[in-house]
């Protein structure tokens, strides 16, 4: 076992909340979290529905892992139908809601409908109703955590929700927990505004108490657990410098998207790398980076928290941003410094901050303003316009587009659009620098070429986290494979896929895949629940994940045509300017019909008969 | 040899391995809310401190007990409370003055850390060595040896 066996259904049309058992045939089938919340999802809902209406539904699901002693066990994900891509969205986060929701007894939570007012969902172990959340809309995730606390007397109580982005149906709104881990991508926040749902409040006392081989399971938890301390990248790096370990790592690959896409390195990358946040600033003699920070169950413990300069612009006469907060990683170092040519850590934890604080995607939100800079210089927008001279380079600009943008004001509600949405308005859908309509993070496609290839058939748009080929490309995890070279990258990229869909599933954090493989995940998984779950079954069950997801999206309309990147990635004019990678673009055509060949996909991107009988679709 | 538990808070990243290491051996179930040993997270200074109980010689609790249900436990000098005894009355909860003694709803008695008989699951679930099960006597020695390793690198004072 390990699951809790049941799930809470609410109806928000209706204000009910009903329990029902889990469906255990396709908990076997595709685990928890992810690849279970999706099955419910494409059982229930139409693919064509419209996000941000009450028949689009939203799932808060666990791991059959999630709350146990495996290390990493604290992760839930997300799952509706995004509305910045219309695919199917997905967003995982850590910290310590997801294992509170499994120890109250759940492990999931499916929400329907529309409620006629703001409310909250509060759970205490069996208990479980609709609140009224008056007191609470309108509110700051960060304001919301602490009235709620006041508000149910509880100070362990833990809560997941929105700020006020998701209220004004930002299209990259994020689900935010614990003050600053986020189910952050695709704007799962903007379909629980639409139905507006604020959070899930959870107490749970009752605990994960049905290990199928409770002594087995110690076993192989506590070797597991010596792996990744053992590991240089999970022991070692990722504790001590964060994701922000690869700053400087990825500049020197030449993969280092900068400018919108302009360049391909950034000149300012020592300044918001690692070693700049664990360097005393000049202005105070004081250190950027305060702690690192596990998220529940976590042995690896690669969170930042931070504090910023008290006298740095953004924050003079601005107390609340005073205290340490979460940040920066290296995505939302990237996505609101390189990518926009800022160069001050001070401002980008503001901005930062600010995505916390009001619940967005930092990611999608820094590479939006990347292409309002680009359209700024091209003299397409104006200072009239925008509401400040935003120039490349500009923290000044970062800082107040952040502001407008969680606040819902002035320029800040077109950038709340996401890229794909605002440079179409103004005549250059060419400077979108996505996929699906969702923004490419932190590495280049055109000096990695397997990203590539993940970024154009990620089921959620432009993303890292469905097949993070860097490993393999720059860290030699498992294998190093040549950054620059195509040929082998479509079979690479769906190992990676399979993998980490399996991974994302079981309830444990993707970054334990630096140092193990589904080999390593099979005996905890057999442990906890079922001897069947053997590596190969793993695999299968990733792949199967994958297929589903995949499926959902060709129902939704998505095409062998949107399996695509930008032209400026593609092509010999957009070809990088410096580094190792100098001269290349993306081989983007040659590797997706090998793609599709390796997926069992026919030639226009979709599963064929065979392939969906082999993986029981 | 007596051990006690010892935190050094500075190398707690806020994982609650410990808290699910404790109820796991004291119920069997991984549930942080029935732990007995807690951590702190201070979301202003980025701290994160684990806190339990410390096994006062003179402890409170045993003293304040009405119907004698805390005794010490020889081996370890762990204060355990013994559950048949225990009327739950609370009065011990009241008595401590650090409050890691606590109610059970769910039980009718008292809780509180026990050192596992001599082996604590937190300590030994602990990934960082914020929590460890040390000789009561030298319970500095770490601390000192860091010191002693400042004072062997300075040349000789003079």
């Amino acid at each position: 076992m390990s699951w809790a066996g049941k799930i809470l259904r609410v109806d928000l049309t209706a204000g009910t909340v009903k329990n029902e058992p889990l469906n255990m045939q396709w908990a076997q089938a595709y685990l928890g979290s992810r690849g279970l919340g999706t099955k419910y999802f494409v059982e229930e809902v139409d693919a064509k529905v419209d996000p941000l209406s009450p028949e689009n539904k939203i799932i808060w699901a666990t791991g059959p892992l999630t709350g146990t002693m495996a290390s990493t066990g604290g992760r839930y994900t997300v799952i509706t139908k995004g509305p910045l891509t219309g695919t199917i969205a997905c967003g995982n986060s850590g910290g310590y809601w997801g294992a509170e929701l499994k120890m109250a007894g759940w492990d999931m939570v499916i929400f329907e409908g529309k409620s006629p007012k703001p409310v909250y969902l509060y759970i205490n172990d069996d208990v479980a109703e609709l609140r009224d959340a008056a007191h609470i809309w309108g509110k700051s995730v960060w304001e919301t955590e602490e009235t709620l606390k006041k508000t149910l007397q509880d100070p362990l109580t833990r809560i997941s929700g929105i700020g006020k982005a998701g209220e004004n149906l930002v299209l990259f709104a994020a689900v935010v927990n614990d003050l600053h881990r986020a189910a952050g991508r695709s704007g799962v926040g903007a379909v629980m505004g639409s139905k507006n749902l604020k959070a899930i409040a959870v107490r749970g006392t009752i605990g994960v108490g049905n290990i199928r081989d409770p002594k087995a399971f110690m076993k192989v938890v506590a070797e597991k657990k010596k792996i990744l301390a053992d590991n240089a990248v999970t022991g070692q790096g990722l504790p001590i410098y964060g994701t922000q370990v690869l700053m400087n790592v990825i500049n020197e690959v030449g993969a280092i998207p900068t400018r919108n896409h302009r360049d391909n390195q950034f000149e300012g990358a020592k300044d918001i790398s690692a070693e700049a946040m664990a360097t005393p600033r000049k202005t105070d003699g004081k250190k950027h980076l305060v702690t690192n920070q596990a998220c529940f169950g976590c042995t690896i413990a690669c969170g930042r928290i931070s504090k910023m300069d008290e006298n740095h612009f953004t924050i003079i006469n601005k107390p609340q941003y005073r205290g340490a907060s979460g940040g920066l990683e290296y995505e939302s170092a990237w996505s609101l410094g390189a990518v926009n040519g800022v160069n001050d850590l001070e401002a980008l934890q503001y901005a930062n901050m600010l995505c916390n604080e009001q619940g967005i995607d930092p990611i999608t939100f820094g590479a939006t303003v990347a292409a309002v800079m680009e359209l700024y210089e091209m003299g397409v927008l104006t200072k009239e316009q925008v509401g400040i001279e935003a120039n490349f380079g500009s923290a000044q600009a970062l800082a107040f587009l952040a502001e407008e943008t969680i606040n819902g004001r002035g320029f800040g509600i077109e950038i709340g659009q996401g890229s794909k949405r605002l440079t179409a308005k103004y005549g250059h859908p060419e400077l979108s620098m996505s996929s699906k309509g969702q923004e490419f993070p932190a590495y280049d496609a055109r000096a990695i070429q397997g990203i590539g290839l993940a970024y154009a058939t990620s089921n959620r748009g432009g993303c890292h986290l469905r097949g993070y080929t860097i490993a393999s490309e720059v860290l030699g995890i498992p294998v190093k494979t040549d950054p620059l070279e195509s040929q082998g990258k479509p079979e690479l990229v769906k190992a990676f896929q399979d993998a980490t869909a399996a991974f994302d599933s079981s309830g444990l954090c993707l970054f334990t895949t630096f140092a193990w493989g589904l080999a390593d995940l099979a005996p905890q998984m057999a442990a906890a629940c079922g001897e069947q779950f053997t590596t190969e079954e793993l695999e299968k069950i990733g792949e199967r994940i994958w297929n589903m997801e995949r499926e959902f999206n060709n129902r939704a309309g998505f095409t062998k045509a949107d399996d695509s990147l930008p032209e400026r990635l593609t092509s010999t004019d957009g070809a990088c300017k410096t580094g190792p990678a100098k001269g290349k673009f993306n081989e983007l055509a040659t590797m997706l019909p090998k793609y599709y060949e390796v997926r069992g996909w026919d030639p226009e991107g979709r599963p064929t008969a065979a392939t969906r009988e082999r993986l029981s679709l | 040899m007596q051990k006690v538990l010892h935190i050094n808070a500075d190398k707690c990243t806020g994982c609650r391995q410990c808290e699910m290491a404790c109820s796991f051996e004291n119920y069997g179930v991984f549930a942080t809310a029935k732990s007995r040993i807690k951590v702190f997270d201070f979301h202003y200074t980025g701290k994160k401190v684990p806190y339990t109980c410390t096994q006062c010689d003179e402890a409170w609790c045993l003293h304040a007990c009405p119907v004698e249900a805390i005794t010490v436990d020889r081996a370890t000098g762990a204060k355990v409370v013994n559950e048949a005894t225990c009327v739950g009355c609370k009065v011990c909860t009241i008595a401590c003055p650090f409050g890691t003694i606590n109610y059970v709803q769910e039980t009718g008695k008292v809780q509180k850390c026990d050192l596992c008989g001599g082996e604590p699951a937190c300590a030994e679930a602990c990934p960082t060595a914020a929590i460890t099960y040390i000789d009561a006597n030298w319970t500095g020695l770490s601390k000192m040896e860091q010191w002693a390793d400042k004072l062997s690198n300075q040349s000789t004072a003079v």
